[in-house]
């Protein structure tokens, strides 16, 4: 086992002793997902005009996103935090490993572990009981696995650029927020994207969040043919790629300016 | 043969300062003031292979920036610095590979884990060999006594055996140097003695260059053969403990705890009293011209005494005389 391959399964192994988290999760996710269901069953019964998904469509849009909720970027490392905020962040220079590599394992693990734990049953309750439909073909569920495969190195890659700001400014909140709610929005998670409006698309279809959900999710329900999928997938990873370029460069800045805090 | 070469280090923390109350904190929101910290000023020195170096001086005099400088962690703002032929934080993937290091108020230990688990886990990340590991792993389970606690999570370790495994940690992968900032703080006199034994031992059976900085007087006379004096950043002596002593002074403490009320009549004509402390008598004497034997004598033999010590000055005192002397 290589190093990299250590530290993700180290750190999965710490995360998945949280079952209560896990399990508190779950019932969260089932009461948003059923309030949002019954908004949008509300809003199409009262729609003057064919809206642009079928409500099927947006019920199961609305059940991915929260059986996949940890998938999402929406935090810095905790443990990197703790370790810039304490100077623990010594002994990660001292590992003979390439420190992005070894963040972006990290947030791999941060990303998978959580997701695992919660995503199965999620995915067994809302496709029993809550109207999540199966993808319509093999192609369509192969699509997505691909595709939920790139959103998580997207994932990682914005979840270690949130760390990475943490060597300016210790607590990371301020970045945290803001790019935050930017992901919520542009991501889909928050509202469906092919419900915004038609002049903020162009815009939309540009920004790498929907590789976080959008692309992945409506792969799944067949809103995308599958035989488009090559291209969203190049797409999902030249983003990534992006990121992480552009990650390694503040890095590779961040480390003159680093303190290590404490004696 | 030189393994160390240091020359001209320089680094400065820009610190952003913040203003007391709350009027402080609402106009540091507009307006940051930044104050540079010079934590080191041009330090200069070399180190052989082999050696046991202590790196001493007062907090904040730069032994920590130095140590974590050394091993690769921060970049300095000037200065060389090579060992065994490598720039520290330009190479510093192949660099760590050779090194050892502990810093003695963090451990490197996962928190959560029991320490063989963090061992094994190391021994992935330095790419350790399956058997040089455990032939290294076993060896040092048994000089550091480490079996009992072994399958106990870190973090319900004291901070005795803490320190113990964190050691071990560091030595998995066999480094050539070690670098301990602070390897005995906050222990007992028994790890104490037990880290300090394992230290020498290293650097005596196997060679291992040995770098430590310490607040201890005792971790440099029982150990180092060479002493760099830092402070404010800059060098203020180097040599053998016995060189440093006799450069400042060969002053000793007595320190004696007597009976009753009695304290502050202590007095003898050979040795200077310092402080008195309610039944705590700290005398100031030089050991050439007065043994201790007979100061110790006379004291006891004047005065209740219930207990008494004597102390080396503590290292604050003899880098404050290097100052005097360095300004006169």
């Amino acid at each position: 086992m290589g190093p990299y391959l250590a530290i993700v399964s180290a750190s999965a192994r710490i995360l998945l002793q949280y079952r209560a988290a896990a399990f508190a999760g779950i019932v969260t996710q089932l009461f948003f997902g059923f309030v949002m269901v019954q908004a949008y069953t509300a809003f199409y019964a009262a729609a003057t005009q064919p809206p642009p998904m079928a409500l099927a469509e947006v019920v199961g849009y609305i059940w991915l996103g929260q059986a996949m909720l940890g998938l999402f970027p929406w935090n810095v490392d905790p443990e990197i935090r703790a370790q810039i905020r304490t100077g623990g962040v010594v002994y990660e220079l001292l590992r003979p490993v390439d420190l992005y590599s070894l963040w972006f394992a990290r947030a791999v693990a941060r990303r998978t572990a959580p997701t695992l734990l919660r995503a199965v049953p999620m995915f067994i309750i809302a496709a029993a009981l809550l109207g999540l439909p199966p993808p319509p073909s093999p192609e369509a569920f192969l699509a997505w696995i691909a595709s939920t495969f790139c959103a998580l190195v997207l994932s990682a890659a914005i979840t270690t650029l949130l760390s990475i700001t943490l060597m300016w400014t210790l607590s990371g909140d301020g970045a945290m927020m803001l790019v935050v709610s930017v992901v919520v929005f542009f991501s889909g998670q928050a509202v469906p994207l092919p419900m915004f409006p038609e002049w903020l698309q162009p815009l939309i279809t540009s920004l790498p969040f929907r590789g976080l959900i959008d692309i992945p999710f409506r792969l799944y329900l067949g809103h995308i043919p599958a035989a488009e999928a090559p291209s969203l997938l190049a797409f999902q990873l030249a983003w990534a790629a992006a990121l992480i370029l552009f990650g390694r460069a503040l890095m590779a800045h961040g480390r003159r300016v680093l303190v290590a805090q404490g004696g | 043969m030189t393994q160390t070469t240091v020359s001209g280090l320089r680094k400065t923390y820009r610190i952003a300062e913040r203003r007391p109350g709350l009027g402080g904190a609402i106009a540091g929101l507009v307006h940051r003031r930044y104050r540079d910290i010079v934590a080191l000023d041009g330090i200069s020195f070399t180190v052989d292979p082999g050696e046991l170096v202590g790196y001493i001086g007062p907090n904040g005099a730069g032994k920590s920036t130095t140590v974590k400088i050394l091993s690769g962690i921060l970049v300095p703002d000037e200065g060389v610095c090579e060992i065994d032929g490598l720039v520290p934080w330009r190479d510093r993937v192949e660099h760590v590979r050779r090194i050892g290091v502990v810093f003695g108020q963090r451990t490197q230990l996962w928190w959560d884990l029991p320490a063989v688990e963090s061992f094994d886990l190391l021994r992935h990340i330095y790419r350790v060999p399956v058997d040089d590991h455990r032939r290294a792993r076993d060896e040092l389970i048994d000089l550091l006594q480490l079996e009992p606690f072994l399958d106990t999570p870190v973090r319900q370790l004291s901070l005795g055996q803490r320190m113990r495994c964190d050691l071990a940690a560091a030595l998995l992968h066999a480094p050539s140097i070690l670098f301990l900032d602070e390897p005995t703080i906050g222990l007992d006199a028994v790890s104490k003695l037990a880290v300090r034994d394992f230290i020498h031992r290293l650097n005596r059976e196997r060679g291992i260059t040995v770098i430590l900085t310490t607040h201890d007087m005792d971790d440099i006379e029982a150990l180092c053969t060479r002493v760099i004096v830092i402070g404010d950043g800059i060098l203020l002596s180097q040599g053998t403990v016995g060189d440093l002593r006799r450069l400042v002074s060969s002053e000793r403490r007595l320190i004696v705890d007597v009976e009753g009320d009695t304290a502050h009549e202590v007095t003898d004509p050979e040795a200077d009293v310092v402080a008195v402390d309610g039944h705590r008598v700290q005398l100031r004497f030089d050991p050439d011209h007065t043994p201790a034997a007979e100061l110790i004598g006379r004291i006891t033999t004047r005065w209740p005494v219930r207990d008494l010590f004597v102390e080396n000055p503590p290292i604050e005192e003899l880098v404050a005389a290097l100052y005097r002397e360095r300004e006169s």
